[in-house]
């Protein structure tokens, strides 16, 4: 893809991080609004995919590095499942609208909406580098069918003779 | 900490999904340690859980807090969290993916060793695995739908892994049309339901259910969308590609994902809507039934390729549960009781059986595969002087499908032959010509793949690796278990969940509390 | 939200009345039909798309209750006004993610068929399957 014209990139310059920050609120608020770390991950990951439409695809590749985005997609499911754990006397996952009138919270230390908004945050850092990886990946394999490069290095998998 | 066991039992896979990209960093022996002891944990878990339902407990699990309420201030009190219900028939249907997984974990050891890639196979497999465990556990209807999706969208990466073959990326594309349909319309039904009922809670939607017309309207929605998902005769074209190109340990669970959709339909039309619509629904049931059983193993007969050739036996497979289960829900509405439930202990029987024995016949395809590098029949010839330990696995499951009378086949379908006499004698007949003609594809199979001289292209071909035979091994060992203890199986377990299928009051009160 | 824009978009609804359902029976069968006809996989895969968005419109539809306020604790404003239970939109959001994944998978392997047998029509790819 070739980059568009000055004013998409200044125009871009000055809103694709709206975009990231209005992602952010979503994930932030997941716990007491409708939302959260699913939703808003989608919402940061188009990001990229604005950076690419603006940008074109080698100024974008020479950016970004794709090991960040497996390392998120990789770190926020596990730091997900620690989260998870922290409400087990009770349940797997807390929520402390689940606190029955006049009960306690299990913990003092953990915020008010129990463990849900921290797993928010992890499921919004699993998210958005997964998408992000998706969106490098598929443009990738446009280019893939046009030029044949890229292809190979994988075992068993790489066989397009017709 | 037995009450987490059903948390644990998601937790376990999910845990092993998301540790796989690690632990294939780590190397070859981390890779496989994790992939076998996470599958080996998820059984032992649902082993924990089929014993702790078996005295006709129900295990309710509140995600998130006790109650599975929302009490506003004003005192209405609203059905609103995610919770997981397990019941005798739950138990078993877990007991069976967990096994599958289990027997694929290990198979896949070996038979995917030389090839790349192992970080998304690894995670997709366990992601595949925590659906259809989650299908089976939940008792939420939103939370079904999504552990639908998981499964499924796993699964067509799955079935898509060889991507240098074109049949595997049509057969996966293929799939996923029809599973996306069937998505969207039961996401409508839910949506309805929702939009009636204030609720999505299964048990919640089951106690205000009354048999309008849109119950009846969003029962026959739930039919076809979970038809198409278990393949049945109409809706069953994506079956047979997908089976057959699917890595083997891949297909041995998907086997079980579609017995996961067919718990949910045998879950909804028994205890969230019990005789709604009459008797027009199980009459719906059994003749899908009927016309899967027939048209699947005609379909079967004249295959020449052996993974697709199991995967028509599939459709004639669900057919005989589809029947079993319609016959129990005509008799559940109506005064005679007997016959009916042992349609339904058969038809439960006749699952575990189909789960255990069509994963290990498609093991024992693999396990062809990848020594002999054909699936076509034509090619194969004489290889049981060669592999004469998968020459005896595929044996004892190829006579357990078609019903020889020692093994556990012949009882399942024994008792439903019996119970749909009683219906109908053309069922039973139909029933019995589909018998024959599985023995005698299956006889063409071993005929041609292990008995007549050596082909000289085969010449070289020796033994598949420990581990998949260990694979193999630990769903034989199931099929004599059951074989040798039918008795011990049907009167604790099979009867317990037919008890719990039926008693669709106790599946209500034991979240709502005593309606 | 105030009391007077809950009251305008109740009015609006009412206006509207059941029709709404019915632009999204008709968006379905739309999709469907076209997912029936159509030969290019392109195609289908944005018949899938347009049948997620309908299904979606549906549950938002679902979500209205005449009267009621918007689930946000912190910006609910008046005291009195009533909340909508929020299952519908959460519901809503997680089946557009889950729609969003499902297309990204479908628009990859409709490359991988087309790197294959380098055209995007159903019939073609059957024929040259042979």
């Amino acid at each position: 893809m070739r980059p568009m014209s000055v004013v998409v990139t200044k125009v871009c310059d000055i809103f694709a991080w709206f975009m990231v920050v209005f992602g952010a609120l979503i994930i932030n608020n997941g716990h007491n609004t409708p939302g959260g770390g699913f939703q808003g991950g989608a919402v940061v990951a188009t990001f990229l995919s604005f950076l690419l439409a603006a940008y074109g695809s080698r100024r974008v590749f020479a950016w970004v590095r794709e090991n960040i985005f497996g390392f998120m997609a990789c770190f926020g499911p596990l730091s997900f499942f620690v989260f998870g754990c922290l409400g087990f006397p009770h349940s797997f996952f807390f929520n402390s609208i689940a606190v029955p009138e006049g009960g306690q919270p299990i913990s003092d230390w953990l915020p008010y909406a129990g463990t849900i908004s921290l797993m928010d945050l992890s499921v919004g850092c699993g998210v958005v580098g997964a998408l992000s990886m998706i969106i490098l990946l598929m443009y990738k394999s446009i280019h893939m069918v046009e030029t044949g490069e890229g292809m190979g290095g994988e075992r068993g998998h790489d066989r397009f003779e017709r | 900490m037995s009450r987490h066991l059903p948390a644990f039992l998601i937790m376990t896979p999910m845990l092993g999904a998301f540790l796989s990209p690690l632990a294939v960093m780590l190397g070859r022996t981390a890779r496989n340690a994790v992939l076998v002891l996470f599958s080996l944990a998820t059984l032992v878990i649902s082993l924990g859980i089929v014993s702790a339902t078996m005295g006709g407990n129900v295990l309710v699990y509140v995600m998130g807090g006790e109650s599975y309420t929302l009490t506003m201030p004003s005192g209405m009190a609203y059905p609103v969290r995610i919770m997981f219900e397990i019941d005798g028939f739950n138990a078993l249907m877990i007991l069976c993916v967990a096994a599958a997984t289990f027997a694929g974990a290990l198979f896949s050891v070996a038979y995917m060793d030389r090839f790349s890639g192992w970080k998304r196979y690894m995670s997709l497999y366990f992601m595949m695995a925590t659906g259809a465990l989650g299908m089976c556990a939940t008792g939420d209807l939103f939370n079904f739908f999504v552990f639908v999706e998981v499964s499924s969208i796993a699964s067509f990466g799955l079935v898509a892994f060889w991507r240098d073959k074109p049949e595997a990326i049509e057969a996966s594309f293929k799939y996923m049309l029809v599973s996306q349909i069937a998505a969207m319309l039961l996401l409508i039904a839910l949506g309805a339901l929702y939009g009636k009922y204030n609720a999505l809670n299964m048990a919640a939607i089951a106690s205000m259910a009354r048999g309008g017309t849109l119950d009846k309207i969003v029962l026959a929605l739930f039919v076809i969308v979970l038809a198409f998902k278990c393949g049945a005769f109409p809706m069953h074209t994506w079956m047979p590609d997908a089976y057959a190109e699917a890595p083997a340990g891949v297909t041995c669970l998907l086997v079980t994902v579609s017995q996961a959709s067919f718990y949910g339909l045998i879950r909804i039309c028994f205890s969230i809507f019990p005789g709604v619509g009459g008797a027009v629904v199980p009459w719906i049931l059994i003749v899908l039934g009927c016309a899967s059983m027939f048209f699947g193993v005609m379909m079967a007969v004249v295959q020449h390729e052996i993974k697709r050739l199991m995967g028509y036996h599939s459709i004639s497979q669900v057919g005989y549960m589809l029947m079993a289960m319609g016959v129990g829900l005509l008799a559940a509405g109506g005064a005679e009781g007997v016959y009916g439930f042992k349609a339904m202990t058969g038809g439960i029987f006749h699952m575990v059986n189909y789960s255990v024995y069509k994963a290990l016949l498609f093991l024992c395809a693999g396990a062809l595969y990848y020594a002999t590098g054909t699936r076509d029949l034509d090619r194969m010839g004489g290889l049981v002087r060669s592999m004469p330990w998968t020459a005896g696995m595929f044996v004892i499951a190829a006579a357990a499908i078609s019903g020889l009378p020692p093994f556990n086949g012949f009882i399942s379908k024994w008792m439903i032959y019996e119970s749909s006499f009683a219906v109908h004698p053309a069922l039973t007949a139909i029933a019995m010509i589909t018998s024959v003609l599985t023995l005698a594809s299956f006889a063409k199979v071993f005929q041609a793949a292990f008995l007549g001289p050596a082909k000289a292209a085969l010449s070289g071909v020796r033994e598949v690796p420990c581990a998949m035979l260990a694979g193999m091994a630990a769903l034989t060992l199931f099929i004599l278990l059951l074989t040798l203890f039918p008795s011990w199986f049907t009167s604790r377990l099979f009867d317990n969940a037919a008890h719990a299928l039926l008693n669709h009051q106790g599946y209500v009160s034991a979240v709502m509390g005593g309606v | 939200m105030t009391d007077s824009s809950v009251k305008a978009i109740a009015k609006v609804m009412d206006s509207v009345g059941d029709s709404a359902y019915v632009v999204v029976a008709l968006i379905v069968l739309m999709a469907l039909y076209a997912m029936l006809t159509q030969k290019n996989l392109l195609k289908v895969s944005i018949a899938i798309s347009v049948m997620c968005s309908s299904v979606n419109m549906f549950l938002v539809l679902l979500g209205y209750r005449a009267g009621g306020n918007i689930p946000i604790h912190f910006l609910k404003g008046d005291e009195s006004a009533l909340m909508v239970l929020p299952t519908p939109q959460c519901l809503t959001l997680t089946a557009i993610v889950i729609g969003l994944a499902t297309t990204a998978l479908m628009l990859s392997l409709i490359v991988m068929l087309r790197k294959h047998y380098g055209t995007l029509d159903i019939d073609e790819i059957r024929r040259l399957r042979g």
